[in-house]
């Protein structure tokens, strides 16, 4: 990895961030579609840690994204070095789950993950993702 | 660019305006300052946009509005062709219209309030958000009561997101006016005051015509002569509510038709017979009843 680290996870991770007339379109692709937007925050990107903190409530039956671009910015202003994510759920049978996520906001710096290998029983191997410093 | 491309490029859009504004014209009867008013903004916001295409940059103007007016005036009519309108002109993104009261806007403890009314103000963005009875917000006669923070964040919002949002105030004329001289925040930030005026008899003819043939109804000629004398008999009445009184008496003398066809039993009724309100359905109102029995001359019956 270069000196510019960087976590990659959701969509766009491998992109620049994205500017706010790319959220805004994002989200309005998302309301179209019908999915509740939500926006969330955390200081542990792990990637096994799924479950994030929720930035207020889930922002349902919202007509235009300048609303939930609002919220994104107040979150990141309230947490500037958490990492925040937006995630779009679909409600409809069969789905039932996020069907959008990505992240808006990052700390400066970012934390590195290294991979630990345990050897275990014949020639098993256990690995860990443990967060290096 | 030029401006004879210019005029080709917004030609497309200045039609649909134009036909817009006769769809108004033809559909809002009387209501002359609102029309005048919704003209000179739509008039505005076609020039920004030819401003904007030859980079003369100024800001978007607010549009945030107070209907004042009598009930029954078409205040929360005008208010869900504003959204529309306003999507038109392309001021909007999705011009819908969330209508809300002050239930909806203020809660009931400490630290509700605040996220209540927040997200109100996020479900109305790229619409029009319309407060009916806008003057129950305030209430100077309690210091504790959660309204005034209300007001202070649909302030704010006003201000922050004057893009994204149109507030519309509706009321009547007189509590408004109080309403806006306790809160001069509020009406420093509104920009557009439109009073609505009360319907003239012949304006209210018409709007029951109207609402009469959107319900695939009409009058026959002696129909529409009752219910001219049925207008100036309830106006003179009190609590009259303008064209909401119109419509109610339009629905019960819809009843009295159906029952009048009812009676006609075995009569087989034709398209015509079920679309016409005659004479006798206006006339059979309690209005008149008591007209004839203190004034009318004889012979003057049914």
């Amino acid at each position: 990895m270069t000196s510019t680290h960087r976590i990659t996870q959701g969509q766009f991770s491998f992109l620049p961030d994205l500017t706010d007339a790319q959220i805004t379109a994002q989200i309005r692709y998302a309301l179209a579609q019908g999915w509740a937007v939500n926006v969330e925050y955390t200081d542990d990107p792990h990637p096994r840690n799924t479950y994030w903190e929720m930035y207020g409530l889930p922002l349902f039956d919202l007509r235009d994204p300048a609303g939930i671009l609002a919220e994104i910015n107040a979150c990141r202003q309230t947490f500037p070095e958490h990492y925040v994510r937006v995630t779009a759920f679909d409600a409809t049978r069969g789905w039932e789950t996020p069907r959008m996520s990505f992240i808006v906001n990052r700390p400066k710096e970012e934390p590195r993950f290294a991979l630990v290998r345990q050897e275990a029983q014949g020639r098993v191997l256990r690995y860990t993702t443990r967060e290096r410093s | 660019m030029s401006a004879a491309s210019l005029q080709e490029s917004t030609a497309g859009s200045l039609e649909s305006i134009e036909d817009l504004l006769e769809t108004l014209e033809a559909e809002l009867i009387g209501l002359a300052p609102v029309k005048t008013r919704i003209r000179e903004i739509a008039a505005l916001l076609q020039i920004d946009q030819l401003r904007r295409q030859h980079q003369l940059s100024s800001a978007a103007p607010t549009l945030h509005m107070s209907f004042t007016g009598n009930p029954g005036t078409g205040k929360t009519t005008v208010a869900l062709r504003m959204g529309e309108i306003l999507k038109r002109l392309g001021y909007l993104r999705s011009g819908h219209l969330v209508a809300v009261t002050r239930d909806d806007l203020v809660g009931q403890y400490i630290g509700h309030t605040a996220p209540k009314t927040r997200e109100v103000i996020r479900k109305a963005m790229g619409g029009v958000l319309f407060v009916d009875e806008a003057y129950y917000l305030y209430k100077p006669e309690n210091e504790r009561d959660y309204g005034t923070e209300s007001i202070e964040i649909l302030l704010q919002a006003m201000e922050n997101h004057r893009d994204d949002l149109v507030v519309i105030l509706a009321g009547y004329g007189d509590r408004m006016a109080q309403f806006f001289r306790s809160n001069p925040g509020m009406r420093s930030r509104i920009g557009h005051h439109i009073d609505f005026p009360d319907y003239s008899a012949p304006e209210l003819l018409a709007i029951a015509k109207l609402m009469l043939a959107q319900q695939n109804y009409r009058l026959d000629r002696a129909g529409e002569e009752a219910f001219a004398e049925y207008i100036a008999l309830r106006m003179k009445q009190e609590h009259f509510a303008n064209a909401r009184s119109i419509r109610n008496a339009l629905d019960r003398a819809r009843l009295r038709q159906a029952s009048r066809l009812v009676a006609l039993r075995g009569a087989t009724l034709t398209r015509e017979a079920l679309m016409t309100i005659e004479a006798a359905d206006i006339r059979g109102s309690r209005l008149f009843r008591t007209e004839s029995r203190e004034s009318r001359p004889e012979g003057a019956d049914q």
